[in-house]
């Protein structure tokens, strides 16, 4: 190769004796470690031992940051593991190369930096990242189904010792730069003003580089690596079922193996054409689809006011806050904003521990109690009661004080937006913005279509959703819209267990070692049953749906879940339920019942084009709800086990149960179960 | 050339919260934001357009420099916006609103956010000189043995506190507290302890009286503790006293033989008032509601030693100005630092000696009839922050002449340092 090669990707300079080599892929928002990428780099290192430089600098060209990692649309065309195994050897032996030049190596890091990203950063002699709140590095492979291949399952521990490295491996999770330093992951965190001066000054000295202390290397001893092992394990089994997601697992073993590159590689290709990796790989692309519809257009939202601060208005308020919005909390009762501000002092306090930066936060939200914040609000968010007259009467006058092209949005999670937007002058900028509880943690938001919805009122509320780094998926306006519809009659079923006698324990733990992250008692519990009950009601009507009588009983007897101390199950002081005795094991398949009830009603969903396809329906379920991720959602579970399979067992139980398990109509219709391929762009 | 109007669009005040012996809940920074945010998120226009904020403080905490900057940029204004602060004691809140009065009428500026903002539960108390003269020895100190005996000069003595708050309410040059000059302005006009404890329950039964009616929902907005704790009202309010119990208190600045106890003065307090300046432009511009307008201002100089009666002489130079008489006022606010100075300003605009060889008058002004002075009680028992005063008297001046069909008023306040600080206001309306 000469100096004429042509470059796409990357661009190399000299400075001060060094090479600054700058990462930047055409045509993308982020850097990715293609294979293209990854080609060219093989390219410029060997242009680049080949002259005498003091060192080289490696750094990324996006304002966003540094590599996010190896390119997950790729992972889609690997057909056999092979072909995964030897394109990660391929990835080993650049990084290799990498790491053998005659002279000092520096990454700079700003951003992400993960995955790949890292493990090209681990393959340089020193890492220097800039010391800000964005600055995220880690190896969250296993979020995948799989593991680093690079070689960063040997290079991490190697760095930082070996139970920190098994910890932030197997766990998947990002730190700051500040942590990262703590760790000895990077060598200093400097401002980005000083990032090419520390670059330059670590050439110059070349201090000895980075090594853990000895008993952090200890744990790596041969003889000690299997008990070690054995150790970790044990909590990581109460964590992830082995069963469902492997790739934690296999990469514990190939550290307590002490295995070779060559081992990282054939386990990581095993891992990647596996069925648990193909489905969270597919479903991790969905929901960056998600983002990316919801960008196509500025949402031009500034200053968001949300009225009523129960737990989903207040949580919308704080959460929107965080996110940088201008946010104005309404509400009648000053002691229920009194206790919105608290809620979102403590959780800005913990997410954000610096108080200049909490008290910049707090500026942003302001609580309401006359309603100030409506007349400059670019959108209103509606969270009060769910009760038709009560909202209708509030939109219409919240429409009379705010701007024309203010966007009006509800949370409701039942009521159809035709019947909110009844006396409103201009019922298209009316939406739904349905968000899950909790807030801060559950990724998708439900943006509902009604009929009378404008296309751009959809459009910047998909936009603010993805500001709020959720996903928005577009539901139509029907009762309970996809999400809750498609739970209740799995809650409802699990209640119609306990009445048949069934012990709590057994179904939850059905539900769990199924995949669920929460079995549907607990979740009932925890949701609060006088909300689960007011759901049931608004979707029996329409679903065909019976009640349950003890549902009814428990709520009137003030036995609400969680909240009220005394649910399904009784709670001690923090919230913690307390053991039930396990009585009879029951003679019902538990597990059949709840998840066939869900998918039953995921296929009417379907068939009455509440949302558009097969894979809305998986991303909805699996982001709103967990449902069992290494499934891919329920969907592509269903194209698992067959249609004609699950049909002939609805109509065995719908003998044995009742009529409620006949299979809907929607059951083996041409298309339902087809699925788009998600491209990049 | 002749002066632009200026007009107040709107304001809003915190409650005020008596400070209980600890630090309160909320810097003044914390208290003006409280303020300030409601009333910008009522203005058409964003908090960019406003051309400047003015805000008036006397202690600020030490990691409060320049605290009117730190409260525009806390309250969204952005980099653009210049902000400075104003220190005039106990007036500070009605000099920013003099400040930004004189821009707008000058046709510098169009949108000013003019207001004050004291935390006086928080007010910093300091090393005394002995034991920084003892940490700079011993940072001095070149080697052991030296530094071993700069620290073998402690003495207990250094650990005596200095209280910036107490320092601040003691005249420097007379060497004064306020509460003194008010026992000054007791015995000059024969104030007994009766008329003062009389006018103290007065204040307190005003301002139930307007908090029971409502109307002090039109200035206040509610605050908000981080620990779930919502403040509504002035919480230094004593709807249970009586003469009798105020009776019982005992004299704190002349302990033996004084008239002025805590009973009948101010409260020591954390609040914040912010108003909205604006230009007849930007009035028609953004098409903004009018409360009323900011007529002119006047200040004087009296005797440190008796300055509860700088409203006496600042009154009088404005009336004289505007060719007007206490008479044609339909308001007045004068704040109350203490009831004996409130009660010493009556005496002196009714004064004939007083008005002869004090103000230079042939004839007395007359007091204020005391059916409209401090209608809805005053600091006695809402409480005096220093900074924030003036800026809480013009804007309830302003929200009482508006409930009462408009009318002239005045608000004005005596200085601690001895001066007085008016400002005349008129409101649009049937008397007008």
């Amino acid at each position: 190769m000469n100096d004429t090669t042509k470059f796409t990707h990357w661009r190399l300079e000299e400075q001060e004796g060094s090479a600054l080599l700058t990462l930047d892929v055409a045509d993308a928002g982020a850097n990715a470690l293609s294979s293209a990428v990854m080609q060219e780099f093989d390219q410029m290192l060997e242009q680049i031992e080949s002259r005498s430089y003091r060192g080289l600098i490696i750094r990324s060209g996006k304002a966003n940051g540094f590599i996010v990692g190896a390119d997950v649309y790729e992972f889609q065309k690997i057909a056999d593991s092979a072909r995964a195994a030897a394109l990660a050897r391929g990835g080993q032996l650049v990084f290799a190369r990498l790491a053998r030049l005659p002279f000092p190596s520096v990454a700079l890091i700003h951003g992400n930096c993960l995955g790949g990203g890292l493990e090209l950063a681990l393959a340089c002699t020193y890492r220097i990242a800039r010391e800000d709140e964005g600055t995220r590095l880690g190896l969250p492979e296993v979020r995948l189904g799989i593991h680093p291949g690079f070689a960063g399952t040997i290079r991490l521990p190697a760095l930082i010792g070996h139970l920190p490295a098994l910890d932030l491996m197997l766990s998947g999770r990002t730190v700051s730069a500040r942590a990262a330093r703590g760790l000895g992951l990077v060598d200093e965190t400097v401002a980005e003003r000083h990032l090419l001066h520390a670059a330059h000054a670590y050439i110059e000295k070349t201090p000895r580089p980075q090594r853990p202390a000895w008993w952090k290397r200890l744990p790596g001893w041969k003889p000690l690596r299997k008990p070690v092992g054995r150790l970790v394990a044990k909590p990581l089994s109460q964590k992830v079922n082995a069963d469902h997601y492997p790739g934690p697992y296999r990469m514990l073993d190939l550290w307590v193996r002490a295995a070779s590159e060559e081992d990282e590689a054939h386990s990581l290709g095993e891992l990647l054409v596996s069925r648990t990796s193909r489905n969270l790989v597919n479903l991790f692309l969905l929901g960056e689809d998600l983002k990316r519809n919801g960008r196509k257009q500025p949402h031009n939202i500034q200053h968001v006011h949300v009225i009523g601060a129960g737990v989903m208005g207040a949580d919308i308020a704080l959460w929107a806050a965080f996110r940088g919005f201008r946010v104005s909390l309404q509400d009648k009762d000053p002691e229920a904003l009194a206790r919105a501000v608290k809620k979102a002092y403590g959780f800005y306090k913990k997410k954000l521990k610096k108080p200049h930066a909490i008290q910049e936060v707090m500026d942003r939200l302001m609580p309401d109690l006359a309603g100030n914040g409506l007349r400059r609000a670019d959108l209103v968010i509606e969270a009060i009661v769910e009760k038709v007259e009560a909202k209708r009467g509030l939109f219409k006058e919240v429409e009379a004080v705010v701007r024309a092209d203010t966007l009006l949005a509800t949370n409701t999670s039942s009521i159809p937006l035709e019947q909110l937007a009844e006396g409103l002058r201009d019922p298209s900028r009316l939406v739904g913005l349905h968000f899950f509880n909790p807030v801060p943690q559950m990724q998708l938001v439900e943006i509902v279509r009604g009929s009378q919805s404008a296309e751009a009122s959809l459009a910047r509320a998909r936009g603010f959703a993805v500001a709020l780094d959720r996903l928005p998926l577009d539901v139509k306006s029907s009762p309970g819209f996809l999400v809750n519809r498609v739970l209740m009659p799995y809650l409802v079923e699990a209640m119609m267990m306990v009445e048949e006698g069934v012990p709590f324990a057994d179904i939850d733990g059905a539900a769990t070692r199924f995949g669920m992250p929460m079995g549907p008692i607990l979740l009932a519990d925890t949701v609060g049953l006088d909300i689960c009950l007011s759901v049931a009601e608004m979707l029996s009507a329409s679903l065909d749906l019976a009640v349950p009588q003890r549902l009814r009983d428990m709520v009137a007897a003030g036995h609400l879940g969680k909240k009220s101390g005394r649910g399904f199950y009784v709670y001690d002081k923090k919230g913690k339920a307390k053991k039930t005795p396990g009585g009879q094991p029951a003679d019902t398949p538990i597990t059949e019942r709840l998840i066939l009830r869900m998918l039953d009603e995921a296929v009417a969903c379907l068939r009455e084009g509440v949302v558009a396809d097969a894979d809305a329906v998986d991303t909805g379920m699996v982001y709103g709800t967990g449902f069992a991720p290494y499934l891919g959602g329920p969907m592509r579970y269903a194209e698992t086990l067959g249609e004609t399979g699950i049909c002939n067992t609805l109509t065995r139980l719908a003998g044995e149960y009742g009529a409620r398990f006949q299979p809907d109509q929607g059951w083996g219709k041409v298309g339902l179960l087809e699925r788009r391929s998600i491209m990049r762009s | 050339m002749a002066e632009k109007k200026v007009y107040v669009v709107d304001g809003v005040r915190t409650p005020f919260l008596k400070a209980r012996g600890q630090q309160g809940a909320f810097s003044a920074a914390d208290l003006a934001v409280a303020a300030g945010r409601p009333l910008l998120a009522r203005m058409p226009f964003a908090a960019s357009e406003i051309d400047e904020a003015i805000v008036g403080c006397v202690i600020a905490a030490p990691d409060e420099a320049n605290i009117a900057r730190i409260i525009a940029l806390r309250l969204g204004c952005g980099k653009g916006v210049p902000a400075y602060t104003v220190q005039r004691n106990c007036a500070s809140g009605l000099q920013a609103l003099s400040n930004g009065r004189e821009r707008i009428a000058l046709g510098q500026a169009d949108l000013i956010l003019a207001g004050g903002t004291e935390a006086m539960s928080r007010s910093p108390i300091q090393w005394n000189a002995a034991m920084v003269a003892w940490l700079a020895n011993i940072l001095r100190a070149k080697n052991v043995g030296a530094r071993l005996k700069a620290v073998a000069g402690f003495r207990l003595a250094q650990l005596s506190p200095v209280y910036t708050l107490l320092l601040g309410l003691t005249d420097p040059v007379v060497k004064l507290n306020m509460g003194q000059t008010a026992e000054i302005v007791a015995h000059r006009f024969g104030l007994t302890r009766e008329v003062q404890d009389a006018y103290a329950l007065q204040s307190h039964q005003r301002l139930a009286a307007a908090i029971d009616s409502g109307v002090m929902k039109d200035e206040i907005e509610p605050l908000y503790d981080t620990r779930g704790k919502v403040y509504s009202i002035d919480d230094g309010m004593r709807r249970d006293t009586d003469i009798e119990q105020l009776g019982r208190l005992k004299p704190v600045f002349d302990r033996k033989y004084g008239s002025v106890t805590s009973g009948n003065s101010s409260q020591v307090t954390d609040g914040a008032g912010m108003l909205m300046l604006a230009s007849e432009d930007a009035v028609k511009r953004h098409h903004l509601p009018v409360l009323g307008e900011l007529l002119g201002d006047a200040w004087a100089g009296v005797e440190p030693s008796q300055m509860g009666l700088g409203p006496v002489h600042a009154v009088a130079k404005l009336l004289k100005r505007f060719d007007l008489k206490m008479d044609d006022l339909a308001l007045m606010e004068l704040n109350e630092a203490f009831a004996a100075q409130v009660l010493g300003c009556q005496a002196a605009w009714d004064s004939p000696e007083y008005a002869r060889d004090e103000l230079g008058l042939d004839k007395p002004l007359g007091r204020m009839d005391p059916a409209r002075l401090n209608v809805d009680g005053g600091a006695v028992a809402i409480g005096h922050p220093v900074g924030a005063s003036g800026a809480r008297i013009t804007l309830h001046l302003l929200k009482a002449l508006k409930r009462r069909g408009g009318g002239l008023g005045i608000a004005s306040l005596c200085i601690g340092g001895g001066q007085g600080g008016a400002m005349l206001v008129r409101v649009a309306g049937d008397t007008a």
